[in-house]
């Protein structure tokens, strides 16, 4: 886990989770899983944006961009980049 | 008859635009009358030649787009009966899916289904030898032109109290209960409602309710289709993950009309950026209706800040109660003034079934009014025996109009179970007062999360399928969740182990379990050792008691 990966996992496991104890491996999968549901993507976005700069577009928020704690936060490094 | 509708718009206005389909990063397509009705008859076609018959049912599994509206309306001038039904997500696990949809086919017996090759697999799946089913028509195989004949279609042969259409309740999706609309219901339910909303042929309606539900089928298809009016129409998946489209698209299209279940105004309070709406002006929207969830006025006041400096009008907040049972609308609140708020006792309230006015110093709840029966319905607010109740005592709902259903399709047990000496109980609780309705609780337990429907019953028996959890020893409920404007659901589950970490294996598997095999997902899923659960003197389990208890123990 990265300091990025982290941020997430914390975020993820205590505001859309509700279960702020819960690990979240930086391969677990997101939202083909069910984990993320679709109402809480739109928070998973904002969060992106206003913790790390970069803007994620709503055509996005799906499993095919990233599924992972550890593909999100190669989208966030190319928009970055 | 609808076809007949269809006909006349072809007719009188082939080049006004009837949808204007939007997709998330794709250019908006503009159908006129005239398109609509073309690629309609591309299906109307292709049914012909896989010999489904007029009366036949074809259900359509399709995503969002110009094949679904085509493949609807095709059915509809060839005097099929179209049935939408939701494709597989990535949250539902496949098997249940086809479990689910495979039940469907066997007491709806369709003779056909539509869908697209991405989803063609989870349709053959559900369909077993023996089947009723005689063609898979696949959206990829449908001709690509085909004339435009009306006579020739099956539709217009229709009577007015045949079958138009299948509108299937959510709940239990194995159990789903085909509700069996006719031409006339259909008709008569558009001439009461558009007299409710004063209809107007320069309305504009923006939608992104899916079309499987009544609200988004209803109201966010049929009426302006069949009303000559235009329709914006975007994906429900488009609009969950970019909330504030909706707002562009009533600014960029003057859009007037709209309906939203209670969940979506805080969420869109809570989740549009400012800069998603520069340049944005909402003061065209006259009528923004609340529906098919308990309406709060709390979601109407925080959707009002929000938006307000935006050019919503304060006016355009208006209430529905409705049901696929009465085709769509029971009752509405008018256009052009807001919605009553009733002020009540809460002890009487939650202890005696009553709604009275408050008295000094005590704690008070406010009832938002969902409006007058529209003019075609007649409403009754019955005791458990059936004797009509006076203005402020909560019974249930009955209501008796020239609209409603037919019966559920192939159930006659269900239909005779609903509709009693003509009246349809609908299994809401209400009281009326100076002829509002105000909506107050469902009899059966049902729980509302984001416009879902889910029965307790059937999340209690997905957690008895998780090894540790025994059967009788869960309890689900609803509990309000004033964020969201929503309820969440809650399973408490006895076990027997104490160990933390075991608990939180079988927590963590209860939580995915139900999400991949409901309509919900799982948020709450709370775990506690032998004899937490409290049961009735009869050893059923009393729900309200145990949400009670979940509540103390939580708050």
């Amino acid at each position: 886990m990265t300091q990025v990966t982290d941020t997430l996992a914390a975020y993820i496991a205590k505001e859309i989770l509700r279960q702020p104890k819960r690990a979240i491996s930086a391969t677990e999968k997101l939202i083909s899983s069910g984990l993320i549901d679709s109402f809480s993507l739109v928070d998973l976005g904002l969060f992106v944006e206003t913790t790390f700069g970069v803007q994620i577009d709503d055509t996005e928020l799906n499993a095919e961009t990233f599924d992972s704690l550890e593909e999100l936060e190669r989208v966030i490094d190319e928009k970055k980049g | 008859m609808l076809p007949a509708i269809i006909q006349q718009n072809y007719l009188s206005q082939p080049g006004k635009t009837a949808i204007i389909l939007q997709r998330a990063g794709r250019e908006d397509e503009a159908l006129s009358y005239a398109d609509l009705t073309r690629g309609a008859f591309r299906y109307t076609r292709a049914y012909q030649q896989a010999a489904i018959a007029p009366g036949d049912v074809v259900v359509l599994i399709l995503a969002h787009g110009a094949d679904l509206i085509f493949a609807f309306w095709g059915a509809i001038l060839g005097g099929q009966i179209p049935s939408i039904m939701p494709f597989l997500t990535e949250k539902l696990a496949p098997e249940r899916y086809r479990a689910d949809l495979a039940a469907l086919v066997s007491v709806t017996q369709p003779a056909a289904m539509v869908t697209s090759p991405e989803f063609e697999a989870d349709v053959r799946g559900a369909i077993g030898p023996g089947s009723s089913v005689r063609a898979v028509l696949l959206t990829s195989q449908i001709p690509a032109e085909a004339e435009v004949n009306f006579q020739q279609a099956g539709g217009l042969a229709r009577s007015p109290e045949e079958i138009v259409l299948l509108q299937h309740s959510s709940g239990t999706t194995g159990l789903q209960k085909g509700v069996a609309l006719s031409h006339r219901a259909v008709l008569h339910q558009l001439t009461a409602y558009r007299a409710a909303i004063r209809l107007q042929p320069q309305d504009v309606l923006v939608s992104w309710l899916p079309l499987y539900h009544d609200m988004g089928l209803i109201a966010g298809f049929l009426m302006p289709i069949l009303s000559g009016i235009c329709l914006v129409l975007m994906s429900p998946f488009d609009w969950v993950r970019a909330p504030y489209r909706l707002f562009q698209s009533v600014s960029q299209y003057r859009g007037t009309l709209s309906w939203l279940p209670n969940f979506a105004y805080n969420f869109c309070a809570q989740k549009v950026r400012e800069r998603d709406l520069a340049g944005v002006d909402l003061s065209s929207w006259r009528l923004i209706t609340n529906c098919s969830e308990p309406v709060k006025a709390e979601s109407h006041h925080a959707f009002y800040e929000r938006f307000a400096a935006y050019g919503l009008r304060k006016s355009a907040l208006a209430c529905s109660y409705a049901m696929a049972e009465n085709v769509f609308g029971v009752t509405q609140t008018p256009a052009d003034s807001l919605p009553v708020a009733d002020e009540i006792d809460r002890a009487a309230y939650l202890h005696e079934r009553r709604a009275l006015p408050p008295e000094a110093g005590l704690p008070t709840l406010t009832m938002l009014s969902s409006g007058r029966a529209l003019t075609n319905t007649q409403l009754r607010i019955v005791d458990e025996v059936g004797n009509e109740l006076p203005d402020r005592a909560i019974g249930e709902i009955a209501l008796h109009s020239n609209c409603m259903l037919s019966g559920y399709y192939h159930r006659p047990d269900a239909t005779e179970k609903a509709l009693r000496g003509g009246w349809y109980f609908t299994g809401d609780y209400g009281y009326t007062l100076n002829g509002e309705l105000f909506v107050a609780g469902r009899k059966k337990d049902m729980i509302i999360v984001g416009g879902k429907n889910v029965y307790p019953q059937d999340l209690e028996a997905l957690a008895y399928e998780i090894p540790g959890i025994h059967a009788g020893r869960a309890v689900a409920f609803g509990v309000e969740d004033e964020k969201a404007g929503t309820e969440e659901a809650v399973i408490v589950a006895e076990v027997d182990t104490d160990d933390p970490r075991e608990r939180e294996q079988i927590a963590e598997a209860l939580r995915r379990h139900v999400t991949q095999n409901s309509a919900i997902t799982l948020r709450y899923a709370h775990i506690v050792s032998a004899r937490w659960i409290l049961k009735t003197s009869s050893g059923k389990t009393a729900r309200a008691a145990n949400k009670e208890k979940f509540l103390a123990e939580t708050a």
